[in-house]
């Protein structure tokens, strides 16, 4: 993974650049000290690190404004970052670039029950929503697994999802406004407490571009009700296929669970050894099957899912009976991760997406790779919407076992692609996918994308080096070639 | 005005027409079935691109929540395909057209509020641009973050940045019964404060819509028509045993005067989903300008109250007070009840003309006029699509 090469024009201005922000952010805002500068080097994808140029850290959406727009003039590129917590790479810093930290944005704006949103400043953190409003019985749906530290700015960015998305949805389909600034400093203003918008989407569009089109000052979304209850079903099969066959028969039957995992036999394990959730160690699938909703409805689906799974070959079946039990069911799946940091020096998550049915080529596929790179993975998989979360386990320490963990990732992601799926579910491209993109896109198609970036920002100063493989001038991208002539198809119908 | 209209059967046909669009300066009107021809403003174009013989279904896989079909495909097709699998398109759509019209008018009906719009359901795209190459966007599969969402943009552009060929939507099951909570006799504000004590409610409502009394004696289902008076309605679908348990709940709370089972319900959203009661959305010139207004839903009746104290309307709620639809009797006064309407929803809400002749299209800004900095971004956003602007030109906005 290469970034694109710094500008040294740029960097011999860093005095200049760093007095301009001084006008801008007063203070302790502006940041140069190499020590200091240390907490910004990477985000959760810890492999790649790098300095910035210059942290920045403003507090009003006009020092944003201005903060773009001056390093707009002055060509610099700009970093947005919120807590740092992405998993592909999305904050990481140019060693030309400013790193702009929205971390003083933190206050909660206004709690408006009666329009069933909250407006909040893009520092909040995703669980801090779920906490202001959980005094009306309301929360926030998206929750993604880094729930207490990743921000509302930074979900924006990522459009991420979490364990209940299949039912609630992903950031996208729970924000209902946002105020933006463009790289030349414009303050724009999208949606509000309305839904809908009166012209295109473009919200649709910021949400999940990952830092590339906008800096997001301020965020609207919708807040629920919280389910009057919630109970969990844990189901063990003795393949992953029957597994898989009973998501599916689940789904078929018009049920769209609250929440749907599934686990393999090395992430079982390793879960069971670190939280003892009461996991049965003798089957190679285990289901996390979450109901929630009105006690009526909930008890019914209960009942359901059981026979469901029986009818699949169930070998083990554990309804909760009591919110204790329901949570611990969750806390082995939660903790699935750093209970495979137990076993393992290092780990490395993937996040592909792929259509369920292809579940067990899949996992079949992963094994035999597995063995070919020497690596092990531990398997854990939002299962109602086909989101693997594959964890290779390989030691940093040993020369050459990150490159190899990569590549067996980078495998993992094609086959995703190959299968009808796409590269990434939740995490983001990033640094970390950007160049197996071309795998699941042709050159038109990131090129339409790109032009589509141009129209927020057509110097390309706004997180570049990120999402696209290839960096191109906007002219270029824009030049239209013309053939003067007859229609090539003179058998398309015409009336 | 259309002069020609060419008929592509495949996605390279259709971009070959509008690369010879591109090269013979000659904008094209995109076209599915027509269903929706009357919504937006009238499109200066010598040609159109039918794309209805882009027609089929390419993959339909209920237990992956998955459909994929050709942008031609009408709904009369896949909507009852869906239905033989207990499924539907949840977003609640008005019926006809085809699925490409569909995702480019970006409609959605009374379950809005809690299932999302067209934009929420689609998943991938294929289309050809107005540089004339076909490209594709999203995926299919139903969670993906990997790349820009072209299908959201997509959703609501009404064919001014891309004539789409292929579309993957999300489909969902359908529920499995549905009731409707009816309060009677309730003015406009008492009835908002009623849905919102129901949408605050963890009995997940599905529709929240209010009727004055002039409109609910119009509805086909008895019970409305004869509340005797305004009538406030409160949907809950689901699981049957759930249905059953969530209006035994919620009808205390709500202090409702009545019940109406499944297939008064099915009746009566449909009504409230196509504005039956104006009309619908299509209809003759002589029909009053038809208004779709979405606002904050507690601050509903007090936009509809700020524009009755100018115009003479009919409307009605949905979406908990926050869509209000309604119309205006056909005057040449057209351009000043737009200005009216729209200094009542101010900046918090949008406005859209969804009928109208087209000689007030013409000259009536159909869509929700954005402020500049907006609209400049707006106009940059469609000739990233559609440099030379052969494709729909002028539809949303001038220009775009």
């Amino acid at each position: 993974m290469k970034m694109p090469t710094p500008d040294s024009g740029i960097i011999a201005r860093r005095r200049a650049i760093v007095e301009a922000l001084r006008a801008i952010v007063p203070g302790e805002g502006v940041i140069v000290d190499e020590n200091e500068l240390r907490a910004y080097e990477c985000d959760g994808l810890t492999a790649y690190r790098q300095l910035p140029m210059v942290a920045v850290l403003p507090s009003t959406v006009e020092q944003v404004s201005r903060i773009l727009k001056t390093c707009k003039e002055m060509g610099v590129k700009v970093v947005p970052r919120g807590a740092g917590t992405s998993l592909s790479g999305g904050a990481l810093p140019l060693a030309d670039g400013v790193l702009l930290g929205m971390g003083k944005f933190k206050r909660i704006l206004d709690l408006d029950f009666a329009n069933r949103c909250a407006v909040v400043q893009p520092g909040v953190t995703n669980l801090g929503i779920s906490n202001a409003v959980a005094h009306e019985g309301f929360y926030y749906a998206p929750d993604p697994s880094s729930q207490i530290a990743c921000t509302i700015g930074g979900n924006i960015a990522e459009n991420s999802g979490g364990v209940h998305c299949l039912k609630y949805g992903l950031t996208t389909n729970n924000v209902l406004g946002l105020e933006m600034v463009l790289m030349d400093g414009t303050i724009l203003r999208l949606g509000g407490k309305h839904l809908d918008s009166g012209g295109y989407d473009l919200m649709g569009i910021v949400t999940g571009s990952e830092g590339l089109l906008g800096v997001v000052t301020e965020v609207t979304v919708r807040i629920l009700r919280k389910p009057a209850t919630a109970r969990a079903v844990l189901i063990g099969f003795p393949s992953s296929e029957q597994g898989g066959d009973c998501v599916a028969a689940i789904i078929a039957a018009g049920i769209i669970p609250g929440g749907m995992e599934m686990m393999d036999r090395p992430a079982i394990h390793a879960a069971e050894a670190f939280v003892h959730a009461g996991y049965p160690l003798d089957v190679e699938a285990l289901l996390i099957v979450e109901l929630d909703g009105p006690a009526a409805e909930v008890d019914h689906l209960i009942e359901r899912v059981e026979a469901i799974a029986r009818s699949r070959g169930c070998v083990y079946a554990r309804v909760s009976t009591t919110e204790e039990e329901r949570l611990a069911f969750w806390a082995g799946r939660k903790a699935a991760f750093p209970a495979v940091g137990r076993i393992s020096p290092d780990y490395y998550c993937m996040d592909g997406t792929i259509p369920r049915k292809a579940l067990p080529l899949v996992l079949q596929r992963m094994q035999e790779m597995s063995a070919r790179h020497g690596l092990r993975v531990a398997n854990v998989f939002h299962a109602g919407d086909g989101n693997l979360h594959p964890l290779i386990l390989y030691d940093a320490n040993k020369p050459g076992e990150l490159e190899k963990a990569e590549e067996f990732g980078n495998d993992i992601l094609r086959l995703c692609v190959e299968v009808g799926g796409v590269l990434t579910g939740e995490h983001g491209v990033g640094v970390e996918k950007r160049d197996l993109m071309t795998d699941q896109f042709e050159a038109v198609d990131l090129e339409q994308q790109q032009r589509l970036k141009c129209a927020f920002d057509p110097d390309g100063l706004l997180n570049p080096g990120k999402v696209f493989p290839t960096l191109h001038r906007c002219a270029e991208l824009g030049r239209l070639h013309v053939h003067k002539g007859e229609l090539r198809f003179p058998d398309i119908p015409r009336f | 005005m259309t002069i020609t209209t060419l008929k592509p059967e495949t996605a390279a046909q259709a971009a070959e027409a509008v690369r010879w669009a591109l090269s013979a300066g000659e904008p094209l009107e995109i076209l599915g079935s027509g269903t929706r021809r009357g919504l937006g403003r009238p499109v200066q174009a010598g040609h159109a691109l039918d794309l209805s013989g882009l027609s089929g279904i390419v993959a339909y896989e209920p237990e992956e929540l998955v459909l994929t079909a050709l942008a031609g495909t009408p709904m009369a097709t896949i909507l009852p395909m869906l239905a033989e699998r207990a499924q539907h398109l949840a977003f609640e759509p008005p019926d006809g057209g085809t699925l490409g019209g569909l995702m480019a008018s970006g409609l959605a009906g009374p379950r809005r509020i809690s299932a999302g719009s067209a934009r929420d359901h689609a998943l991938g795209i294929a289309g050809v641009s107005g540089r004339g190459e076909h490209y594709k966007g999203g995926g299919k599969v139903v969670k993906n973050v990997t790349g820009y969402d072209l299908p959201k943009l997509m959703a609501g552009s009404f064919g001014t940045l891309t004539a789409l060929t292929e579309i993957t939507v999300k489909v969902l099951p359908a529920p499995e019964d549905t009731a409707t909570l009816l309060l009677a006799g309730l003015e406009d504000a008492g009835a908002v404060a009623a849905l919102d004590r129901a949408l605050r409610s963890p009995y997940d409502v599905s529709g929240a819509a209010h009727l004055p009394a002039g409109i609910a004696a119009r509805s086909g289902v008895a019970a409305v028509a004869r509340a005797g008076g305004a009538a406030t309605l409160v949907r809950i679908e689901g699981f049957g045993p759930s249905v059953a348990a969530r209006v035994a709940l919620l009808r205390e709370e709500l202090r409702a005067d009545a019940v109406l089972g499944r297939d008064e319900s099915l009746a009566l959203w449909r009504e409230v989903r196509d504005a039956a009661w104006f009309g619908g959305l299509g209809g003759g010139d002589s029909l009053p300008h038809l208004w779709k207004l979405s606002v904050p839903p507690a601050s509903g009746p007090a936009t509809l109250a700020a524009i009755r104290r100018s115009l003479d309307v009919e409307a009605f709620y949905d979406w908990g007070g926050g869509l209000i639809w309604l119309t205006v009797p056909a005057d040449p006064n057209l351009p000043d009840a737009a200005a009216t309407i729209r200094a009542a929803v101010g900046a918090q809400g949008h406005a859209t003309l969804m009928r109208a002749p087209e000689s007030v299209r013409a000259v009536t800004e159909v869509f929700q006029p954005l402020p500049e900095p907006l609209m400049a971004l707006t106009r940059r956003v469609k000739a990233s699509f559609d440099p030379k602007g052969v494709l729909n030109p002028g539809r949303m906005h001038a220009g775009v």
